[in-house]
């Protein structure tokens, strides 16, 4: 469903991805490892349209089409969820309703029929019980004054809301405990089927004893190096990154 | 006397900026005084309005006053336009009626129909429910609705001139008691040639059944509005009061110089809303109703509490600070604001907390929208008199600037002659910020409501102050004004 083909990505002058090429087919779950200042953020909010990133070469198809030239909005309406690294506060718009719109734009944009407020009230009341979610988080305005994992969370509750198609999870398992880690997982477990497809970033192997992926990738200086299965990422808390980084280079001389 | 004329539909409204939907004129019989302000102007508006000779008297005070003042405005504010000629305008315009009107059947079809454009239904079958609505016409009021139910909770509810004629004792009292007529330019003029307004007495322990709410309406071309609204809560009473304000688009700038008083009395409430819609002028900055208008209310009782809240999106421009005396010992005084300027609009709004009695409490939450080349000020003053023991202030002003070639500014004064005061002042200025936008487009909402949301959230805090439908129509009455400039 996912076809990205040696994606150069630059933001002012500095080449954050160098030829970034990934395959995604339905029903997979990629992880994509990688330290520090790898590239990792970046090609998730690329992916999802992010201003203030430069596309310099390469391509990228969804579905068959040219992601690329679509604004946010249409890509999100496609089927595809970023769970953002750091969620933004919006201050005076409610968790709810926030919710309620961004859904009815999609079920639109589908041809599909207005949910009456009962009924998407008794979803999403369904679903953020689920994620053991605060009920008085959907009153308040999203995201504000919420604790860093209140906002993970809120981030799969959406995701499990809105039902995209692919996600991209930009590194969602940081700063979580070990509880609210299990939740998140749980959600996103939840939503794996053959249907979808995801993509998680992460720096640590942590997550990834949860939610178990098909394919691990690893980039390295904007580029993937290795790719592997499950017990790649294993290797890689073992042994760190280093190892793989002096083996791109032996391999590249 | 001038024949009565005809106001015709000549003014071709394809010249004018189509945005504004409330820019119709209505063809309607007007009587009209000539062009020019003199005694014999002030003689005549009385004369009109068959008004008792102390009510003259009054006027012809503060007329001579005015003299005095050499047609020199306040020119401290934030705010540029052309000098106003105050004798190349009507001074009074009122629908021709053959005689007093006894029910709302013999109510000129035109301008029932003229309210009901707006959305205001006069008619007794489609009143708006639970709302009682004095619907002024340029300078007159020609329907107030629900009389009768308000009559029965004792409540008075009327044209002003009506109040002059029926209830003199109150007029009295406290015509210009919160206002005096030698309190700035403005007020004097409105106290000198004020055609109609609203009143409104609630009586001890009442409280009052329904929400008020008087919808203003300038038709006339060249014609000032200069209405006078007096609200008296009296002890343990509460009422909500609501207006509202449109104009037809005109290529000429119409002068608008109303005064609010309101006087609440021991353990009252009066809750006073403003949805302000005047024409704001079109694209290029032409025609626009000058807004100078003086809102001031006295929390003169212990435990009284008044709220002001206002959403400011018309006018060419806006002169306002609608404020509070809290006198009382425990009074209240709440300013809420919501302020937008597109184009050429300026507005110079804000408010006065005047804290004289003990434990007093103020709260000033204002937001400034600031889109095209859109000045907009917010001037706040919080005066702490060393009677006000134990007085505290909460002021909180945010901005947000839409594009790069509007301004924000905000100007905040702080009096305090009590060391017991407890003040806060909080200001932000921002802009839409491309990660809140970006955040909502990834949810698949289109750039053009993801904006809306963004600025209805930014002014949440005063929206949710507003009674339930007035929020909806506010948000809406946003989303109008700004049209073109997001997106």
């Amino acid at each position: 469903m996912l076809e990205v083909r040696d994606l150069h990505v630059s933001v002012g002058d500095n080449e954050i991805l160098e030829g970034l090429s990934l395959s995604v087919s339905l029903g997979e779950v990629h992880a994509i490892m990688g330290p520090n200042g790898s590239g990792k953020s970046t090609f998730t909010n690329v992916l999802a349209g992010r201003p203030g990133y430069t596309v310099t070469k390469g391509k990228v198809a969804y579905e068959g089409q040219d992601l690329l030239s679509l604004t946010p909005d249409l890509r999100a309406r496609a089927g595809i969820f970023l769970a953002f690294q750091y969620p933004v506060e919006l201050p005076g718009i409610r968790n709810r309703e926030f919710l309620r719109t961004a859904l009815e734009a999609l079920r639109q944009a589908h041809g599909e029929p207005k949910l009456s407020v009962r009924e998407f009230n008794k979803m999403l009341d369904e679903k953020a019980r689920e994620m053991e979610f605060e009920p008085d988080l959907m009153k308040r305005s999203v995201n504000e004054g919420f604790s860093g994992g209140e906002k993970k969370r809120n981030e799969i509750l959406q995701l499990s809301v809105l039902n995209p198609r692919l996600a991209l999870l930009d590194e969602t398992d940081s700063g979580l405990d070990i509880d609210a880690l299990k939740v998140v997982a749980d959600g996103v477990n939840r939503f794996r089927s053959p249907e979808k497809a995801i993509v998680l970033v992460t720096h640590y192997q942590r997550i990834l004893n949860y939610i178990k992926p098909d394919f691990v990738h690893v980039l390295i200086d904007g580029r993937i190096v290795l790719s592997g299965e499950r017990d790649l990422a294993m290797e890689l808390e073992a042994r760190g990154y280093d190892w793989v980084r002096e083996g791109a280079e032996s391999a590249a001389d | 006397m001038t024949p009565p004329k005809t106001i015709s539909r000549q003014t071709k409204s394809s010249e004018l900026d189509q945005d504004y939907k409330w820019g119709f004129v209505t063809d309607i019989e007007a009587d009209v005084a000539p062009k020019g302000l003199n005694e014999s102007t002030v003689r005549l508006i009385s004369g009109k309005k068959n008004e008792p000779q102390w009510m003259l008297d009054w006027r012809l005070r503060s007329y001579k006053h005015w003299l005095t003042l050499g047609a020199e405005e306040p020119r401290w504010a934030m705010i540029h336009h052309p000098p106003i000629d105050y004798q190349d305008a009507h001074y009074y315009s009122a629908p021709v009626q053959s005689k007093k009107l006894e029910s709302l059947d013999q109510v000129d079809p035109e301008l029932i129909e003229a309210f009901n454009k707006l959305g205001i239904p006069l008619a007794e079958q489609k009143k708006l429910s639970g709302v009682a609505v004095d619907a002024v016409f340029d300078s007159v009021s020609v329907a107030t609705t629900f009389q009768k139910q308000l009559e029965e909770a004792g409540v008075i509810f009327c044209p002003i001139s009506e109040a002059i004629q029926k209830h003199p004792e109150l007029v009295k009292k406290y015509l210009g008691s919160v206002v005096p007529y030698t309190d700035n330019f403005y007020a004097t003029l409105n106290s000198a040639v004020f055609s109609d307004g609203t009143f409104a007495y609630v009586p001890k322990g009442v409280r009052c059944p329904m929400e008020l709410m008087t919808y203003f309406r300038i038709n006339s071309e060249d014609t000032g509005q200069f209405e006078r609204t007096l609200i008296i809560a009296d002890e343990g009473s509460y009422v909500s009061y609501l207006e509202g304000c449109t104009a037809p688009m005109r290529k000429t700038n119409q002068l608008h110089a109303a005064v609010v008083e309101l006087i609440a009395l021991d353990n009252a409430e009066i809750k006073y809303s403003t949805l302000q819609n005047w024409y704001p002028g079109d694209k290029e900055g032409k025609g626009g109703v000058y807004n100078f208008v003086t809102k001031r209310g006295k929390a003169a009782g212990v435990n009284s509490k008044i709220s002001w809240t206002q959403v400011e999106t018309g006018s060419a421009i806006t002169w306002k600070y609608p404020s509070v005396i809290l006198q009382g010992d425990n009074s209240v005084g709440e300013f809420y604001s919501v302020a937008l300027c597109n184009n050429f609009q300026q507005a110079d709004t804000g408010t006065k907390m005047i804290h004289i009695g003990k434990n007093t409490k103020s709260t000033i939450i204002s937001k400034g929208i600031s889109a095209g080349k859109g000045q907009n000020t917010y001037r706040g003053l919080v005066r702490i008199q060393p009677t006000a023991e134990h007085a505290r202030n909460f002021t909180r002003c945010d901005s947000l600037l839409i594009g790069d070639k509007c301004g924000a500014h905000t100007v905040p004064y702080i009096e305090v002659r009590n060391p017991t005061a407890h003040m806060e002042h909080e200001a932000t200025t921002s802009r839409v910020s491309e990660d809140q936008l970006f955040y909502l487009m990834q949810r698949g909402i289109d750039e053009e409501s993801a904006q809306y949301m963004i600025i209805n959230g930014f002014c949440k805090g005063v929206f949710q102050e507003l009674p339930f439908e007035f929020a909806m129509e506010a948000s809406q009455l946003l989303k109008v004004s700004l049209e073109g400039t997001v997106g």
